[in-house]
């Protein structure tokens, strides 16, 4: 298939993909850096190029509020949000996942508030990690259009029916023109395909009438928590279908996580989002003076690969993980959390240290990425260090 | 290993077009089969505030995702900041960093301003140009054309064409030919030293 080579921030490829799925309903409120998807993709339904119903709320609680109604209806559904607009939407987050209903989210990472601060971390997300959704994480331009494409038949299928969290940085991935490659629109319609509205429960099957967010008390509650449990262990099935059709079709092949120069490295540094990449070009310089060093980028934060993660990493002396956010008052950020239970059953285990850094879009560059790896390599030979660490900041 | 990226910081004020230009050669590029990235530097959006902007450019694809410190080439839309600290114009400038400036001092006394011995430094009016051939004293465009002359980045042949598949969604023929005689007279009119 020959696929078009262009210039796009992160924002405006989310919208072409999103524009190729061709959703019927799209709640939106702006908050930025999200804000200049919805510009691009409102473009779209202006021009006429797609007939999705856009409705303009008057806040994020609104918008995932109108966006439950209309998917409970049947209607491929989508919004985006951002730092403060994901926490007021917070409640209803939660009744999208728990109602399994397939809504598409890109959430572009942003600090939470105070101060305020418009630029990237990843508090927003991690805060919505237990909400129920499928958390999907990308590095850059190139993986954020991709996933904006996948996410649909990940959210839709029969035996997951769950929303999808797409995480991508705020301004450093949604505000930078990057190359990338994207489909043609006939043959991306052609991978999503039409929403199949025979699936599930439509509120407008007035033959099969149902009632949808009733109260669910002490009799039932448990037992819908218990299906949401087991939709999201059955998820990464789904995903690596997906995975493995997208890759057959463009050459770009996903997993749940990348290893990169990871096979015979001592010391594995563990990410997530467009830090990654800088880290790829960190480790190659690395390489070259002979230092074993590799990464580890997830992209399937929710469902969490805990199985698969401890055996990549099993072969490691020492693991580092690097956190985008702060779990004020607890042991370390969230991933590192996440990777260091994983690591407990393990027989022999590496060594597992954390590193808190960019917080509200400190520039992570290579320097900070080197002197990490410097401190794996002291700790990989014997010298005591802090389990969790920050990086970048003045002390 | 990533193959050698061009790295580019532009430096002008809210207004002069520093994110325009990051973008646009970032975008222009990509014909040429071309690997790149365009973003500017989020900051308040003021008109006249100190504003950069960061364009990478490489035959391979580019995965750095940090600010550029150690530019290859300095391009200044405004010449009021290259006495300003904040602004950090000679920032991270090393022996072989080019400077291109729009104003009508020569590269001598720019240096001397700018308090650097290596590097080099080109000078043109970009301003004038601009107004001369499109009416408005917006040095973004003008300057690419001098970045043209000195940078095996792009071609004026295709940096033209760029310009005029771009503009031609949101330009009169009038307003893309004065940009496009401006494009061509600071890629002749550039000062080196």
């Amino acid at each position: 298939m020959k696929q078009i080579y262009v210039g796009l921030t992160g924002n405006e490829a989310v919208a072409t993909a999103f524009k190729q799925a061709r959703p019927h309903v799209a709640p939106a409120f702006p908050i930025t850096p999200q804000t200049e998807m919805m510009h691009k993709f409102a473009d779209f339904v202006a021009d006429g190029v797609v007939d999705t119903e856009m409705i303009l709320v008057e806040s994020e609680h609104s918008a995932m509020s109108a966006a439950i109604g209309a998917a409970a209806t049947g209607a491929r559904t989508f919004t985006a949000t951002s730092s403060a607009g994901f926490a007021l939407m917070w409640e209803v987050v939660y009744i999208a996942a728990s109602l399994r209903l397939p809504i598409c989210m890109p959430v572009v990472n942003r600090a939470l508030s105070g101060n305020i601060n418009i630029h990237n971390d990843h508090s927003d997300a991690m805060g919505g990690r237990d909400a129920g959704w499928i958390q999907l994480w990308c590095e850059n331009t190139q993986e954020a259009y991709d996933h904006a494409l996948m996410c649909w038949r990940i959210a839709e299928h029969k035996d997951v029916r769950l929303p999808v969290m797409i995480n991508y940085d705020g301004f450093i991935i949604s505000h930078t023109s990057e190359s990338l490659h994207i489909l043609p629109d006939e043959d991306a319609w052609k991978f999503v395909g039409p929403k199949d509205l025979k699936t599930g429960y439509s509120l407008l099957d007035v033959d099969h009438p149902i009632t949808v967010g009733p109260l669910d008390l002490t009799d039932y509650y448990f037992e819908h928590k218990l299906s949401q449990i087991e939709a999201l262990k059955r998820a990464p099935k789904y995903i690596a279908e997906v995975y493995k059709e997208f890759g057959e079709l463009t050459g770009r092949h996903y997993s749940f996580y990348e290893e990169y120069r990871t096979d015979d490295a001592d010391m594995i540094i563990v990410a997530l989002g467009s830090t990654a990449g800088t880290a790829k070009d960190v480790i190659d310089a690395q390489r070259e003076k002979g230092v074993k060093v590799g990464l580890l980028k997830i992209h399937m934060f929710r469902p969490f690969p805990a199985a698969e993660l401890a055996k990549a990493l099993s072969k490691a002396k020492v693991v580092g993980v690097m956190d985008k956010s702060a779990s004020f008052g607890g042991w370390g950020g969230p991933l590192f959390n996440e990777i260091r239970s994983a690591l407990y059953d393990l027989p022999a285990r590496p060594k597992i240290h954390n590193w808190i850094y960019g917080l509200g879009g400190r520039d992570t560059d290579t320097k900070q990425i080197v002197s990490l790896i410097e401190q794996l390599q002291a700790i990989a030979k014997g010298r005591e260090a802090e389990t969790v660490n920050l990086l970048g900041v003045r002390l | 290993m990533a193959a050698a990226t061009t790295e580019i910081r532009w430096h002008g004020r809210g207004g002069q077009g520093a994110k325009t230009a990051a973008i646009f050669l970032a975008e222009a590029v990509l014909d040429q089969g071309k690997h790149s990235q365009g973003f500017p530097e989020y900051g308040p959006e003021r008109r006249g505030a100190p504003v950069r902007g960061f364009t990478r450019i490489s035959d391979a694809p580019i995965r750095l995702h940090c600010s550029i410190a150690e530019p290859d080439y300095v391009i200044v839309l405004d010449p009021t900041l290259l006495d300003s600290k904040a602004a950090g114009v000679p920032d991270g400038a090393s022996d072989n960093t080019v400077f291109l400036i729009n104003t009508v001092e020569t590269p001598a006394n720019i240096r001397k301003r700018l308090g650097i011995k290596g590097g080099k430094v080109h000078t043109v009016d970009a301003s004038l140009i601009a107004q001369e051939c499109f009416g408005r004293p917006i040095p973004n465009m003008p300057m690419i054309g001098a970045l043209a002359a000195v940078a095996d980045v792009i071609t004026l042949e295709n940096l033209v064409s760029s310009l005029v598949v771009r503009f031609k969604k949101k330009f009169s023929q009038a307003v893309i030919d004065g940009n496009v005689t401006a494009v061509e007279r600071a890629y002749k009119e550039l000062v080196s030293e």
